[in-house]
């Protein structure tokens, strides 16, 4: 079976799960003995991968463009910031429209020659470019989608543009693949898709860079984590009222906010007006976050809307405990944690409360989450994700 | 051919409030009376009222030659005297035939065995007075929660003027023998009732589980496989609740239950017998010896489904660590009570969670966590009102600030 994939990040030009999902998931296909062909924007010189072919759509040309393909910024917590060249007043940057017409020439363009059975777009970025493929190769085309305009805007303002791109790729696509259920009704209640067109493939979670280890802090304090992009999507604003909350009640605690993001400035703020800055840490943007999770005494994950939230699998595979929002795709795969509605700050305080007070339920917690998800693995995303393929490669009538 | 021996457990838990970090010390109420409500109603339509109806009918049908036994908890007879009356009445009625034995146990279905010697007693005295308040009866039988049994166990029921005991039949125990006489511990003359598991587990579990071979149980198969069980007495313990909620009604367990007696009294020799009934005519075969706990629950058969884990165990230290307080707070001895109730460390297990079995069906939290955390909020807030002083009985009655100052 040979894949056509158009994705935007691939390690280490990856700013979260979408990143994290294309490059597990085509080292899970090549596995499985599946040839897969990768589209991404920029330089492929600092990719090191002998197990999928890059190709640099328009390397030359395109060094620019694929930098500027990032729409988080100036949010991102990952790339964006090591990037200079960047400017880090608007989320779109000016020429980012530009960007994405040019991504799809410039696609096209690369994959030309490339034979393949079926395309699988990720994400809203390559859609056009998937739409053309497909119709000039005539192969079924299969899209990803790893979060919606609605996600990241937090549900205010979604850009028309952008979600208007989404509703065509889901429109063409044969078969579209959501990464939960909760994305699932999302893009049914929102773009209209028919359910029966939708499958869920949840992510997954490869075990071998975690430790258990713990690393303790240097003062004898619990440690509360927050991690990710500090934009309404992901709910830091919540992390601080309940953060207030418990410190109004638990003396010993710091919490720590990795991730940077257009909301840092207020977040810095409204932690001096409640009078808690001296316990609460914003790290900024972190490249080594592994010892985050290993140094927590709990994750907190209070997404307002989060497609997946592979973050929370990497914590508790580190041991650590969890609380997640329910508005979230990994709430439905995981059993061994906390959960709570992302608005109900008084309940996220009180579990928060809870975990730092029991040892016995940090430890239960951490060691049932542990080996819960040790039994994931990316190998059964592949053979899902296969599934879909072989049924889009049936019903297709150029196969 | 052996007597059959019926007996079925009666009880719902009282479910507690969701109870924030935030409402400790705000004397909220412990109890989710809409919920229990809630539940109870649902029983009570689905289970309770059908099957007291339907058994009622059973045993004038076969001039109470249909015989069986109820152990009823204490917590849930209080419940129905306050907001179902007409349910109780439903087992006043079965009890009144004569045909019906009561069991007695700890009133609230709890783990207070393991709390002290003193509690154990209180609990099942209690109990005892409900019985003969509501029934007008005086059990001579004694089931411990979740049957958990051990030699002590018997010792101690026999003390307490017992002459029979439940446990359950465990193969490791009996070796090359068969559950289905009467045994008595090695240093008591206490009758042990041994619940014939594989049997009991055919209706309780397996009726209407298709991937079993069995399926599906006829009253006429089952009683066939009765009249072949041999030995003196095959005991078939199971939940109430069977009728009608753990087996709904369109898995046919009704009809199974309305035909069963005619098919089991048409095997010449097999009849029912109530365990008072059978310590006067069996005498003990042998001697179980059990050094430890057992239980009848999940397949560990052991206390593990509520004490295994660390925050069980915390959580029970605790509850076992208030006594010496507690009776100097004879108003908080209720509610401090209703938290031994066993259901509420079942519901912490973490043991089968992922595998969301029986555990995660019975369980109304989210998580064992979240279950623990409940109840830990709900306990430290009785703590601190445990620990407060008592009030000063002369302390004026609109004792405000500046109230003596002029």
């Amino acid at each position: 079976m040979k894949v056509l994939m158009l994705g935007w990040e691939f390690p280490p030009f990856s700013s979260g799960g979408l990143g994290t999902h294309c490059y597990n998931i085509t080292r899970a296909l090549s596995k499985r003995g599946v040839d897969v062909t990768f589209v991404m924007p920029g330089s492929s010189d600092d990719v090191h991968s002998d197990f999928v072919r890059i190709i640099s759509a328009g390397k030359q040309k395109l060094i620019k463009v694929g930098v500027s393909l990032k729409p988080y910024l100036p949010s991102l917590p990952i790339t964006a910031a090591r990037n200079s060249r960047v400017s880090n007043d608007k989320v779109y940057g000016y020429g980012f429209f530009e960007d994405v017409r040019r991504y799809t020439e410039m696609a096209s363009q690369a994959v030309r020659d490339v034979d393949c059975d079926v395309i699988h777009c990720h994400d809203w970025m390559t859609f056009p470019a998937g739409i053309r493929a497909k119709e000039e190769k005539e192969k079924p085309l299969v899209v990803t989608v790893h979060s919606t305009e609605f996600d990241r805007s937090g549900s205010l303002c979604p850009n028309p543009w952008i979600s208007d791109i989404e509703w065509k790729g889901m429109y063409h696509a044969d078969r579209v693949i959501t990464v939960s259920r909760y994305m699932k009704n999302q893009i049914m209640e929102r773009y209209g898709v028919p359910g029966d067109k939708i499958e869920v493939v949840h992510n997954s979670i490869d075990m071998g860079r975690y430790s258990k280890r713990k690393i303790r802090f240097g003062l004898d304090e619990k440690i509360v984590l927050f991690l990710g992009r500090l934009t309404l999507q992901k709910g830091p604003d919540y992390f601080l009222r309940a953060a207030k909350r418990v410190l109004d009640n638990y003396k010993s605690v710091r919490f720590i906010v990795v991730g940077t993001g257009d909301m840092l400035p207020q977040l810095i703020d409204s932690s001096i007006n409640m009078g808690i800055s001296n316990r609460v840490i914003f790290t900024g943007f972190q490249e080594e976050i592994d010892d985050y999770y290993r140094m927590a005494d709990l994750y907190v994950m209070p997404s307002v809307s989060e497609p997946f939230g592979i973050t929370a699998l990497e914590a508790m595979a580190s041991e650590t405990p969890v609380i997640v929002s329910r508005q979230s795709g990994v709430s439905e795969v995981v059993n061994h944690k906390l959960s709570v509605d992302f608005w109900d700050v008084d309940e996220l305080a009180s579990k928060m409360l809870g975990t730092l007070r029991y040892e016995c339920v940090r430890r239960e917690m951490g060691s049932n989450g542990h080996r819960e998800v040790s039994r994931m693995s990316w190998l059964d995303v592949a053979d899902r994700t296969m599934e879909v393929y072989s049924e889009t490669m049936k019903c297709h009538p150029a196969g | 051919m052996p007597s059959i021996c019926i007996y079925f457990q009666v009880h719902q838990p009282m479910r507690l409030r969701g109870f924030s970090a935030f409402d400790i010390g705000k004397s909220r109420e412990y109890f989710d009376s809409d919920k229990n409500r809630f539940y109870l109603e649902r029983v009570s339509r689905k289970c309770y009222l059908p099957t007291n109806r339907r058994i009622l009918e059973l045993i004038s049908k076969t001039d109470g030659r249909f015989r069986f036994s109820f152990s009823i908890t204490g917590i849930l007879l209080e419940e129905l005297e306050r907001g179902f009356p007409k349910v109780l009445d439903s087992f006043r009625r079965l009890v009144d035939t004569g045909s019906v034995e009561l069991f007695n146990e700890t009133y609230y279905h709890s783990l207070a065995y393991l709390v002290s010697e003193r509690e154990f007693r209180e609990q099942v005295k209690l109990h005892r007075e409900k019985l003969w308040d509501i029934f007008g009866v005086k059990p001579r039988i004694f089931r411990n929660t979740e049957a958990m049994y051990g030699n002590d166990v018997a010792r101690l029921a026999r003390r307490m003027g017992f002459r029979g005991i439940v446990a359950e039949g465990l193969s490791h125990v009996l070796g090359w023998r068969s559950p289905n006489y009467l045994y008595t511990p090695p240093d008591s003359d206490i009758r042990v009732f041994l619940r014939n598991y594989k049997l009991s587990d055919d209706i309780g579990f397996r009726f209407s589980c298709r991937e079993w071979p069995e399926w599906p149980l006829t009253a006429d198969k089952y009683a066939n496989w009765l009249s072949r069980a041999g030995g003196d007495v095959v005991n078939i313990f199971i939940d109430y609740e069977t009728f009608g909620e753990h087996q709904w009604q369109e898995t046919g367990i009704f009809d199974f239950l309305m035909h069963l007696p005619q098919e089991v009294l048409e095997h010449e020799g097999l009849q029912f017998m109530t365990p008072s009934e059978i310590l006067k005519a069996k005498t003990p075969v042998g001697v179980y010896d059990v050094p430890y706990l057992t239980s009848w629950a999940d397949v560990h058969r052991d206390l593990s489904a509520w004490l295994e884990n660390s925050m069980q165990q915390q959580a029970f230290s605790e509850v076992k660590a208030l006594e010496p307080l507690v009776r100097r707070r004879k108003h908080l001895l209720d509610a401090w009570r209703k938290l031994q109730t066993s259901d509420h460390f079942y519901y912490m297990c973490t043991k089968w969670f992922a595998d969301g079995d029986v555990h995660k069906y019975f369980n109304y939290y989210e998580t064992p966590y979240d279950a623990f955390l409940n109840f830990m909020n709900i306990l430290t807030d009785l703590k601190s009102r445990v620990q407060k002083k008592p009030k000063p009985s002369y302390s004026a009655p609109n004792n405000k600030p500046g109230y003596y100052s002029t």
